[in-house]
């Protein structure tokens, strides 16, 4: 194998962005969208060859070295990358599904002024998120970890001028901070604890440590919360919503597809650590089920087309921590990886709506699309079938194998998964309705220049819903006379999960009670959204409470103000006004005018008479010679 | 003979400095300068320093305080119409003098030998042996003073030139 | 010359140093009290001189060449400050009409 050139694979995003950003000005539309897409497309096949090198090597875990990036004293952290059948299948989701985004936004971006830097920053993210999937350790993982951070800053800010899209990106970035100061602690402490950082070091070392060790725990929560923040989990979900301003793209690739998986990533990367920290387990799992719940509870009552999917992604990343925090490792990096599929595609489609409807989100004015965009309303609907669960595609499979292992860790959880999933199936119904049936609810000027995207936006499309429908069959259970191949692929990279241990009549009625709250949804849906031609009230009109209270997102925005914000405010207006403004300035204040005062007397010393000097002078030497007499000969 | 001539040489040192100091007359100082000057002199051959007392004759009392006394001439100075400082000014001076001079050797007395000064190499302050040291160990310092010596004729020459008037 | 230098012998350091702070001081008491500036650069000359003398009487003490090679530098010293320092006071005497260093009192803020 090869691994010498596995630098190439992150170096090539970089040199697009290099190329890209320095050319932003200069460079034609067509060389740009070539130059971007093409570095991820190189990319991408590098990463298919290294796949089938790894597959058809034995040795399933290799390190790249390339330098000591920082050396001192105990403290070695080299520069290195770890490619394993995790990290494969990563890069694979990366820069196939980066590829596909970044050929649609040759098309969707088109009109845009800042063209070439939107492709600079995609590129740039799209290398940020290779190095934190290659990285051996975690400050390799958590400069790309930061990186992606960076780049989503961007990207969300990306139509900076309008000031509310500016302080969205701030509030993502704010909020990941949090996160990425419990990560950094997290690593801090495991260096304290192990002596080093490197993957290959560190796990096979608290392997050796007792269940439940309480260093362990601590360790296991502190990356938990970076975890939190990266991926957008509560209490630190806010952000992901909003994160919607940036350009419709961005939201698939960064806020759907990669960026925020990057938490389940490292704790299934680490899953030898969180496996020995069964409190942690615990937090994850009900965190990640709260999370599920709260945002498709949200999700229920959003109009903004991409609202709904920025609440369901929240909502699905629940649904992996559930997994993770239950012991189904492999399932959730498998629900990762359909969800990539399904919610780049929907992401990719609410896109094609938005652009054919020239930036109208709101679905209050949309409806009745069917027919005029065909491929999009396949597509998307491939891809909510996905989402809603419903065999045989992808969605069923992953969401299923995270269900039947939080039964079996706690009825409670199922019970939680199924309702969320109930709901997940509700609103994305809803979605699909309130856009594609019914009657045109917009202008009469819009309706007449409603058209199909170009091609270069409809083939991800295609590919994409391809995924999503048969993305499943890589993880098939043994329920249905599967062999889990992803399962078993992820061994090679130490990921293992539990044992199922429910016998196949019980996984077969699991899956049938979800399967029927999901088409009960539908029916639901379809009776209120197309049967009554039911649409959402405009935002003053009164509403029920329970409404209100999904649509106001639970005010969790406002209690953050009131709660942190504000207090937070006072006590930096307190600083300002009293501690800055009073002490601290007139501390300095006062010694300026000290010295003022001081020297305006002192200054008279200075009388200009020469033999006054002189004798001051004589005062000192006699001074100084009886100093030393006395005090020091 | 003794170690009396020292000591007589120095007394007059010292009553010829203090004339010095407190001579009305500019010129009668220059002059009481000279003579302590020659005292210093007669110290220097004491000592058996033959150079310095050499050099010391001709460049102190022989350059400087002709050009002392030049000065002094040029300027019309001759006249003992300097202002009397004030007597509470005086009496510091004199008070501070006085504490110098007793913290001086007070802070001298814990260094101080009080062992007899014994010549061991009588050749030491000849011409000779100076010549070597000069032009040997303080070879630079020597050609570095001639340059001293250089730049204050410059500036002398530079400081007493009338200023042109420059659009005359 | 060695037979004056015989008669020296058995004068104590000690004694030196009592002369030269003595001259030393009394350079200083007339720097001190006299406001005739040329007065005042001829006191300090007599500091240099009791310093000097200090200096050869400690190289024969210590029987090193070096304090009188000092010396010499010192005089050379003094030769060059002189010449600036007088030329100064002409200056000085020129614009003011004076060498009382009391009308120099500008020397200041």
């Amino acid at each position: 194998m090869i691994t010498s050139l596995l630098w190439l694979i992150p170096i090539l995003p970089l040199l697009g962005f290099v190329i890209n950003g320095l050319g932003r000005n200069t460079l034609s539309k067509g060389a740009v969208g070539v130059i971007g897409s093409g570095v991820v497309l190189a990319s991408f096949i590098l990463s298919v060859c290294f796949f089938f090198e790894l597959s058809s090597s034995v040795e399933k875990q290799f390190t790249v070295n390339f330098f000591d990036w920082i050396s001192v004293g105990d403290l070695k952290i080299p520069l290195s990358f770890l490619y394993d059948p995790l990290s494969a299948i990563m890069l694979l989701i990366i820069t196939g599904i980066g590829f596909l985004i970044h050929i649609y936004s040759t098309a969707y971006m088109h009109e845009d002024a800042g063209f070439g830097k939107f492709f600079a920053y995609l590129n740039l993210f799209i290398f940020f998120m290779l190095i934190l999937v290659l990285g051996s350790n975690y400050i390799v993982m958590f400069i790309g970890w930061e990186g992606v951070g960076l780049c989503s800053y961007l990207l969300i800010g990306f139509w900076f001028t309008n000031s509310n899209y500016a302080s969205a990106a701030k509030k993502a970035f704010v909020m990941n901070r949090i996160g990425d100061l419990g990560f950094l602690l997290g690593v801090f402490l495991m260096f304290q604890v192990f002596g080093s950082l490197e993957f290959a070091k560190v796990f096979p070392q608290s392997a050796n440590m007792l269940q439940g060790n309480d260093t362990i725990t601590i360790i296991a929560i502190l990356l938990f919360i970076g975890a939190c923040g990266k991926s957008a989990q509560l209490p630190l979900f806010t952000w992901l919503p909003d994160a919607m301003a940036g350009p419709t793209p961005v939201s698939a690739l960064i806020h759907a597809a990669t960026m925020v998986t990057a938490g389940i990533y490292m704790i299934a990367r680490s899953s030898v650590v969180f496996d020995l920290a069964p409190i942690a387990q615990n937090i994850i799992a009900i965190v990640g089920a709260a999370t599920a719940l709260v945002a498709a509870l949200i999700a229920l009552t959003q109009t903004d087309i991409k609202k709904v999917l920025a609440y369901s992604t929240v909502s699905q990343l629940g649904y992996m921590f559930l997994g993770l925090g239950v012991g189904a490792y492999t399932g959730s990096f498998f629900h990762v990886l359909t969800h990539a599929f399904f919610k780049a595609l929907l992401f990719l489609g609410a896109g094609a709506v938005i652009h054919s409807l020239h930036h109208e989100q709101d679905m209050r004015h949309m409806g009745g699309l069917k027919a005029k965009l065909k491929t999009t309303f396949a597509t998307m609907m491939v891809g909510t079938i996905a989402i809603a669960g419903l065999p045989p595609f992808s969605g069923f499979f992953s969401k299923d194998e995270i269900l039947a292992h939080a039964y079996q860790f706690s009825p409670v959880l199922w019970g939680v998964g199924v309702l969320t999933a109930f709901l997940t199936a509700f609103y994305m119904f809803r979605m699909m309705f309130l856009t594609f049936y019914g009657k045109f609810r917009g202008s009469h000027h819009t309706e007449e220049h409603i058209h199909e995207s170009p091609k270069s936006m409809t083939i991800p499309l295609v590919v994409l819903a391809i995924l999503a429908a048969f993305g499943g069959l890589l993880n098939i259970p043994h329920v249905f006379g599967g062999n889990e191949w992803l399962a078993h692929w992820l061994t090679g990279a130490k990921v293992t999960q539990n044992h199922l241990e429910l016998d196949h009549t019980t996984e077969f009625t699991l899956m049938a009670v979800s399967v029927l709250a999901a088409i009960v949804a539908i029916l639901l849906a379809y009776s209120k959204y197309v049967k009554k031609a039911d649409i959402p009230v405009a935002d003053e009109a009164p509403r029920t409470a329970l409404e209100k209270l999904s649509y106001k997102k639970f005010y969790l925005d406002e209690i953050y103000d009131t709660v942190i914000r504000k207090p937070l405010d006072a006590f930096s207006n307190f600083f300002y006004k009293i501690i800055d403004n009073k002490v601290i300035d007139g501390l300095v204040n006062g010694l300026g005018w000290t010295t003022n005062e001081g020297s305006k007397s002192l200054r008279l010393l200075q009388s200009g008479n020469v033999g006054y000097y002189i004798i001051m002078m004589v005062v000192g030497i006699v001074a100084l010679l009886a100093y030393t007499y006395w005090f020091i000969a | 003979m003794g170690t009396s001539v020292f000591y007589f040489v120095a007394t007059l040192s010292v009553f010829f400095a203090l004339m010095v100091v407190f001579a009305k007359n500019p010129i009668h100082s220059v002059l009481y300068l000279i003579l302590t000057f020659f005292t210093f002199t007669v110290h220097y051959v004491l000592l058996n320093a033959q150079f310095l007392a050499v050099v010391n004759f001709i460049v102190y009392m022989g350059a400087i305080m002709v050009l002392f006394l030049f000065v002094l001439m040029l300027l019309n100075l001759n006249k003992e119409n300097e202002p009397n400082k004030s007597a509470l000014l005086r009496i510091v001076g004199v008070i501070a003098g006085g504490c110098l001079v007793v913290t001086l050797i007070g802070s001298l007395k814990s260094v101080a030998i009080t062992s007899p000064l014994v010549l061991k190499n009588p050749s030491l302050g000849l011409v000779e042996n100076l010549g070597k040291e000069l032009f040997g160990k303080f070879m630079l310092p020597f050609e570095l003073s001639s340059l001293l010596l250089l730049s204050a004729m410059v500036g002398a020459v530079l400081l007493t030139k009338k200023e042109e008037k420059t659009n005359g | 010359m060695g037979s004056i230098f015989e008669n020296m012998q058995g004068v104590p350091l000690n004694h030196y140093i009592w002369f030269c702070a003595i001259i030393f001081t009394i350079g200083v008491i007339g720097v001190l009290v006299r406001r005739n500036a040329i007065i005042i650069f001829m006191s300090v000359e007599l500091m240099l001189n009791a310093v000097n003398l200090l200096l050869a009487a400690f190289s024969v003490h210590h029987n090193d060449a070096s304090g009188q090679v000092f010396v010499f530098f010192i005089m050379a010293l003094a030769a060059a400050e002189v010449a600036v320092g007088l030329s100064i006071i002409v200056m000085v005497y020129r614009n003011t009409q004076s060498i009382d260093i009391n009308v120099l009192n500008r020397l200041k803020w």
